[in-house]
């Protein structure tokens, strides 16, 4: 027994040290608690995304006009006698306040709305190929189910929120991709010849970088021409948000490229008459690749942020587009918000989002450094 | 050292000259002028428009000579405090902007100091009680500070104010307005500038304790530490002798980032709490093609940020006896 202990510990200890740097990074990465707790949530807000015409009850312009602004309904299991039930959301009976001609929604605990399971409804193509009208779930018409409510013009919150994240979630690895491609290059270039080139690249990124972003946002974002599709203004913004935003990945790109083109491995690849292009392929660039993917997963979250920020304020993505920072331009009234909280909900998704970017790129972090244990 | 500081105050010199460029430039981007704006209030409020009226007004405004011209026109006045001609109040820029730049300059500059005296000490003690539940707390706070756009936070924190019947937006209460500037004033405003600058912090905060966390433990772990530790220098003298202020080195190199983070980050905030200052000005002006206004409050704003830099070049030389040294040689 003791012998065969023995043994396993010496197989664990040789394979640690037999593990290549990808297998050492992977088990670090593992014991990083919350970033793998970040990393699952970013899979399931993804699936959301892709699956979101199947996992809504509606589609983002569906609209119920005579249930403006209704408040969200709590799915519930146990009746107000204690009685245990299929899951039901309870029926809503509206009326308008005598004195303010508002709407008010009252809960109407008789009724009760089953949900149903795989119902039909609008017609739809499951990941762009399908044909398809089934939905994860719904209530039986006329009624409907609005787990977050619905927003002015009676349309799900729920439901827009899961269509917005395609264009939310989309925009921030587009976004990175584009920084990357020009970061890269510049960096790259900046890194590799060094001297009048590199001091004029790195001068041009302080620059960059010591522009406050938001008002050329702005001003940038005003530009856009109003009459362009939604495709054009998506890929626009991608391009705007890149521009200020490829200035930190050039520098790590550069950094390291000047660091390690000193290391002795490399001298040793020239003498042996290894390509330039060569040596920065097959021997720089997996060197920092690690290094490079923290930095693309920390670059993220400014996107969706300036994404979001940038549709807020009506100079981003534009209705009928919907992302989750067009959602939340009908919370900029200040009054509207207090009446009807709901509106805010896509903040949430935004933060949840922003937060578990930064998780997993803070365990990337330490799980690509060799030094840490 | 004074070498140093000269070679950096004129590159400065030359990013305020290209700042100005792009500035000027970026707001000429959007199709058409403020004349095709005014031509469409014309036609609403039921007035002719002819060709020629619409020639004479751009002729009138200087919006018919060559881009350049127009350039360095706005940009040689901006030197001399003329910031312009705003078109949609028929009143000069600078006029209008006075109060308003005095107050962003202030918030900005509260924002800041807030944002170092709440960091710094967060950080020395999340760093010092490392996986400690204070450092779970704290570093958790830091994440969500981080991921929260300012704009939400104040979506959500005026959501909170209301619902608690508190008061919110604006600067100054109903009475203070439109009153000349008076002692009573200026406490009314310190009574209304938490809200936002608190709002506006966070996000810096957070981030800013990340760092000052992990540079002092990079510190701490470090064997000059160990030694004086096993030579019996106290722990608060060992802490604060050597590790902080070298961990304070970063924070300070930070300041030239920050500052513009702070000033974009204000100006959506501003937006949402309608603050009179000057990011619903900005908003407003770049709708409207009010190019002067939108050219010069940019201006403005980008070199508040580039006193950042400034200021993080001085703080450096001070903070840091290597930078002194290597410079004088």
């Amino acid at each position: 027994m003791l012998e065969k202990n023995k043994q396993s510990a010496a197989t664990a200890e040789e394979k640690y040290y037999l593990a290549s740097q990808w297998q050492l990074m992977r088990q670090k990465f593992r014991r990083h608690k919350v970033a793998n707790l970040g990393l699952a949530i970013l899979v399931v807000l993804y699936f959301m995304a892709i699956f979101a015409d199947f996992l809504t009850p509606y589609t983002a312009e569906e609209r119920f006009n005579t249930f403006s602004y209704r408040q969200p309904t709590p799915i519930h299991f146990v009746d107000t006698q204690g009685r245990l039930h299929w899951p039901f959301v309870y029926g809503i009976t509206q009326a308008r306040d005598p004195n303010t001609l508002q709407m008010i929604y009252k809960v109407n605990t008789g009724v009760h709305l089953p949900i149903r399971f795989f119902v039909h409804a609008q017609p739809h193509k499951l990941l762009g190929i399908i044909k398809t009208d089934i939905h994860l779930f719904g209530v039986d018409k006329p009624n409907g189910i609005f787990l977050f409510g619905t927003d002015k013009l009676g349309r799900d919150v729920l439901s827009r929120i899961l269509y917005a994240s395609r264009v939310s979630l989309s925009i921030g690895l587009v976004g990175v991709a584009v920084s990357f491609l020009i970061g890269v290059t510049v960096g790259g270039i900046s890194g590799y010849f060094g001297g009048a080139v590199d001091m004029f690249a790195m001068r041009l990124i302080e620059f960059i970088g010591g522009i406050p972003t938001i008002p050329f946002w702005i001003a940038l974002g005003a530009a856009l021409p109003r009459n362009w599709s939604v495709v054009q203004i998506y890929f626009a913004i991608v391009v705007l948000l890149s521009l200020l935003g490829w200035g930190g990945l050039a520098r790590v790109v550069r950094g390291k490229l000047l660091e390690l083109r000193e290391y002795d491995y490399v001298l040793a690849a020239r003498v042996s008459g290894v390509g330039e292009g060569a040596i920065i392929r097959i021997h720089l660039l997996p060197n920092f690749a690690s290094y490079l993917i923290v930095d693309i997963t920390l670059a993220i979250p400014g996107m969706i942020l300036g994404e979001s920020a940038l549709s807020f304020l009506g100079l981003g993505m534009r209705p009928p587009a919907v992302s989750w920072g067009v959602m939340l331009q009908d919370s900029m009234n200040i009054h509207s918000v207090a009446l009807y909280w709901w509106m805010v909900i896509p903040a949430l998704f935004v933060i949840i989002t922003v937060l578990t970017f930064n998780f997993l790129g803070d365990g990337l972090r330490d799980a690509a450094d060799p030094y840490k244990q | 050292m004074l070498n140093y500081l000269y070679r950096r105050f004129f590159y400065m010199i030359l990013l305020f000259f290209l700042l100005s460029i792009v500035s000027f430039f970026v707001i000429q981007l959007p199709a058409g002028d403020f004349i095709n704006t005014l031509a469409v209030r014309y036609v609403q409020s039921g007035r002719s428009v002819t060709p020629e009226l619409l020639n004479n007004l751009r002729h009138q405004y200087g919006l018919d000579r060559p881009m350049m011209v127009q350039y360095f026109h706005w940009f040689w006045n901006f030197l001399h405090g003329n910031l312009g001609w705003s078109f949609s109040y028929q009143q000069p820029v600078a006029k209008l902007l006075g109060d308003r730049v005095v107050l962003t300059a202030s918030i900005t500059l509260l924002t800041t100091i807030f944002v170092y005296l709440m960091a710094v000490p967060i950080g020395i003690y999340a760093a010092t009680h490392q996986y400690k539940p204070g450092d779970y707390f704290f570093t958790l706070l830091a994440f969500i500070g981080m991921s929260a756009p300012s704009f939400l936070l104040a979506l959500i924190l005026v959501m909170i104010f209301l619902k608690a019947g508190l008061g919110v937006g604006g600067l100054f209460s109903p009475e203070y307005i439109r009153a000349a500037w008076s002692f009573g004033k200026v406490v009314d405003l310190l009574k209304h500038l938490p809200l936002p600058i608190i709002i506006i912090g966070v996000s810096g905060t957070g981030g800013l304790t990340r760092v000052m966390r992990a540079t002092l433990l990079d510190e701490l772990g470090k064997q000059y530490v160990i030694t004086a530790r096993a030579k019996g220098v106290s722990e608060i003298k060992l802490l604060f002798k050597y590790p902080v202020r070298l961990a304070l080195n970063p924070i300070m190199a930070n300041i030239g980032g920050l500052l513009p983070a702070i000033i974009s980050g204000g100006v959506i905030v501003e937006l949402v709490l309608s603050l009179p200052t000057v990011g619903p000005m900005l908003f407003q002006a770049i709708i409207n093609e009010d190019i002067y206004m939108a050219s010069s409050l940019i201006l403005i704003l980008s070199t508040l940020g580039l006193i950042g830099t400034v200021i993080s070049d001085i703080m450096l030389v001070v903070v840091d006896p290597r930078i002194r040294f290597v410079s004088k040689e």
